[in-house]
């Protein structure tokens, strides 16, 4: 046992190692210096003050998009429908603060309900992939895939169409709301202790319900065998249904903070890729609940920092992409070559 | 060919599954190897096939040494393994299961396949068509398949791992034939078991294993007893039977109906005793797994009515069945019954009535502990169901049983597994009994059905005959019914 986990540690070490080197060469291809180019990464993230604010803005949607899927992955379903389910949460969200930013309500009251249905908005695009999955047979894949397109273009209809702003339509969105709409930031900042303090609160949501109730052994129980899980007494199709919901509520609130904290409009592709980036970090850490918070950080300082790529070096920043992938890639394979070795001994 | 196995070792870590195993088989021999689940069987075999690697000894092959690496290796030097689950794929036709394993060209010959497929299935009297679907095939008719694949691929040493398992009676005594056959025409047969019936009828030869020692040799006549023995170290002797209680009916059907795609199960009606046993007999496939699925709300009647001590619970789903105390326990435990990644600890708290939202691993842990020593499971808390043995999970199963439970349906509780686990799952199956459970068992061990069951039911291609004592009975009677002789002619002209 104890020999084990020192093999799975070298071979995460070596996959982490293998990462590094082979985006060392392909900096190196590129004209970049490579050491320099990293020192500008870490610069970009932690540099300023301002630059460690946006890390923590990347983090929080990442936080969130990583621990809904992990619910998903949990009960054995490719929720690939997360950027839809994001997409839905910030429409959702657009669509309440329009409809009150005229009311007399006061602007707290507002947000909470905009950003409520945000979650709502999120739940019901994941309880739509659920439901093909769960009563019309339709692989949780491609109804999600499928779903995200629909997102796409309902968010493009909206901003040219029916939420345009005055006058033309245009790529950059919608009109901002009134400062007054906007969730309240740290002084001086966009980043907003709401968002922040929701995000992690979300992630240690998820690892205790995973780790030590019944319901997270249940919801594991039917991802590892439906069959076994419906003898031993689980309501499954509730349960994927369920996982369905709660993963699309979390992924809305991501959408739902990115409209009212960060962007304070609908945009196109206002989901940013953080699904597929939350994801990736669920893959890497094999759905252990405990990694999310530092590898989903990790990704965030990339995000930020390959930033400064593009400025120094002129190398486009999604560099920051490339090493992601690169990460998950190798680490996957360094997993497999570990369970094909530990099978031949 | 002849075979020789020369101190064959073989650990998976802590575990010595082979401790100098030497064994030589001549060409033209039927060789018998005989053990317990555990035993090593499985293993050897494994080494001589190439699926896995000895840690140290050697392969003789008409006393050459020989490396094998993989099955392919070995399938090249003629040494081909019929696996307990058939590898096959079930969605191909079953020339092109055929044609598969074979090295050539890009685009195999399927007239010339289809050829010698069928010479060689003539042979041996097999009647498969070549070009159905493998999933339309009995477990029976799949091996058949397998053996006319090793053949062709040149096998010269055949090698069968508890092959007897989960095949009607006759489809045993055609595989024997085959295998005598095979034997006639110089060719090497391994066949493992732990049955003892099946090695005394068939094997020119038995070597026995024990916790991966070769304890022993021994040519007809064979004595049973010695065999027992030397299986297990020690003599058993089986169980005698548990009369039935009488008082109030457990579980009564009414006119039951029951229906698939393929076959109609109609009107069966039965009044069960607290604590009785009836088996279902009958050939794989002749209805009694619809029939026990739909007593546990499993599969939907078509018709008549199911009540569980007077209460009607027809057309509800499993989940109220349970609720009434009622257990499901299948045949494919790591499939159906058991999650694969999970530990002993996680599955006894999923089974269990849960108490407020948070779980108490540590008080789970010694619940765990103790069902692990009141159910003698070889296992800790924190191992994983597949890591365990066929009988090891078995009993897991029957430890994860609320008490008390009214009705217990069990498909094969005690496939593949050895005897000393058969009569220990028995002893915790009756001792239910005692306390008032009812059991009804699927099985195609005609001495379990015998040895268990109050009374016997027989199905044949969906007809069920009422239930009978099982005194008196003998399994000859129950291999004429299971074979579809002895039954009234049906009244109306249907056939089925």
């Amino acid at each position: 046992m104890k020999k084990n986990s020192w093999v799975n540690v070298a071979f995460q070490s070596g996959a982490l190692i293998l990462a590094f080197l082979i985006s060392t060469l392909l900096l190196v291809a590129a004209g970049a210096p490579p050491f320099k180019a990293y020192a500008a990464i870490l610069k970009g993230a932690f540099g300023s003050v301002n630059n460690l604010e946006y890390v923590l803005l990347s983090w929080s949607p990442l936080l969130l998009t990583t621990a809904g899927v992990l619910i998903t992955f949990s009960a054995g379903m490719w929720n690939i429908g997360v950027e839809g389910q994001m997409t839905l949460g910030a429409i959702f969200t657009t669509w309440i603060l329009r409809l009150l930013q005229d009311s007399s309500l006061p602007p707290g009251l507002i947000i909470f309900l905009g950003i409520l249905a945000g979650v709502i908005g999120g739940a019901f695009w994941a309880g739509l992939a659920g439901a093909l999955k769960t009563f019309g047979g339709v692989n949780e894949i491609f109804g999600g895939l499928g779903l995200n397109f629909v997102s796409t273009a309902l968010t493009i209809y909206l901003v040219f169409g029916p939420w345009k702003r005055p006058g033309v339509g245009s790529m950059s969105g919608t009109q901002p709301f009134d400062r007054t709409l906007w969730l309240q930031g740290f002084p001086n900042m966009e980043l907003s202790p709401w968002a922040l303090g929701l995000s992690i609160l979300v992630v240690v949501l998820v690892y205790f319900l995973l780790r030590g109730t019944h319901f997270g052994l249940r919801l594991k129980a039917v991802g590892k065998n439906m069959k076994a899980a419906y003898l031993m007494g689980v309501p499954t199709w509730q349960y994927s249904m369920f996982a369905f919901l709660l993963c699309g509520a979390f992924v809305g609130l991501a959408g739902a903070i990115q409209v009212t904290a960060v962007y304070h409009r609908l945009l196109p592709n206002i989901s940013g890729g953080y699904g597929f980036l939350g994801l990736l970090v669920a893959m890497l850490i094999n759905y252990q609940a405990i990694w999310a918070a530092p590898v989903a950080f990790f990704f965030a300082i990339l995000n930020t920092g390959s930033i400064q790529l593009q400025i120094v070096y002129k190398l486009a920043s999604s560099f920051s992409g490339v090493l992601q992938s690169l990460l998950v890639l190798l680490v996957l394979l360094g997993e497999g070559m570990r369970q094909r070795l530990l099978k031949k001994l | 060919m002849d075979v020789e196995l020369r101190d064959i070792h073989k650990t998976f870590g802590a575990v010595h599954a082979n401790v100098g195993i030497n064994l030589k088989v001549p060409a033209g021999t039927i060789q018998g190897i005989l053990g317990e689940n555990g035993a090593g069987k499985s293993t050897v075999m494994k080494v001589l096939s190439g699926f896995i690697r000895a840690d140290k000894g050697e392969i003789l092959l008409d006393g050459r040494v020989v490396s094998i690496h993989s099955p392919a290796d070995a399938i090249r030097q003629g040494i081909g393994m019929l696996h307990q689950d058939p590898l096959d794929f079930p969605p191909l036709r079953i020339i092109e299961n055929f044609i598969l394993g074979r090295p050539g060209s890009l685009f195999p010959n399927r007239t010339a396949a289809i050829r010698d497929f069928k010479r060689l299935a003539d042979q041996f009297g097999f009647q498969i068509d070549p070009e159905s679907y493998v999933d339309s095939l009995t477990v029976g008719e799949r091996q058949q398949l397998e053996i006319l694949r090793l053949l062709w691929l040149g096998a010269r040493i055949l090698i069968f791992d508890e092959p007897t398992t989960g095949i009607s009676a006759s489809q045993k005594e055609n595989l024997f034939a085959a295998l005598r056959l095979l034997a006639g025409q110089g060719k090497t047969i391994l066949f493992v078991s732990h049955k003892l019936e099946d090695v005394e009828g068939l094997c020119h030869r038995i070597a026995v294993l024990r916790q991966g020692y070769l304890v022993g040799e021994t040519q007809p006549p064979y004595q049973i007893e010695k065999l027992v023995e030397m299986m297990f170290g020690r003599i058993i002797s089986l169980d005698g039977r548990n009369p039935c209680g009488g008082g109030e009916a457990s579980l009564s059907l009414r006119n039951l109906s029951v229906e698939d795609y393929r076959l109609k199960v109609q009107n069966v009606s039965l009044d069960m005793c607290c604590g009785e046993v009836i088996g279902l007999a009958g050939m794989e496939g002749s209805g009694q797994g619809l029939f026990l699925r739909s007593v546990a709300g499993l599969l939907r009647s078509v018709g008549g009515r199911i009540l569980l001590k007077s209460k009607d619970l027809t057309g509800r789903s499993y989940h109220v069945f349970k609720s009434h105390g009622v257990a499901f326990l299948p045949a494919a435990r790591l499939e159906e019954g058991l999650a694969a990644g999970f530990n002993l600890t996680e599955h006894f708290v999923l089974a269990e009535e849960a108490h407020g939202f948070f779980i108490n691993w540590e008080k789970s842990k010694e619940l765990a502990q103790k069902r692990i020593a009141d159910f003698n499971i070889h296992g800790t808390p924190i191992s994983t169901v597949e890591s365990l043995s066929g009988g090891n999970q078995q009993r897991a199963l029957l430890a994860l049983l609320r008490e008390p439970l009214n009705l217990l349906l069990l498909e094969h509780p005690t496939r593949g597994l050895d005897i000393e686990s058969t009569i220990y799952i028995w002893s915790k199956l009756k001792e239910r009994c005692r306390q008032g459970t009812s059991i009804l068992f699927i099985s195609s061990d005609l001495e379990e059905i015998l040895q268990y069951s109050d009374r016997v039911m027989v199905f044949f291609s969906g007809r069920v005959t009422p239930p009978q004592e099982a005194i008196g009975m003998t399994s000859e009677m129950l291999g004429q019914l299971i074979g579809g002789k002895g039954w009234p002619e049906p009244k109306s002209g249907k056939s089925i």
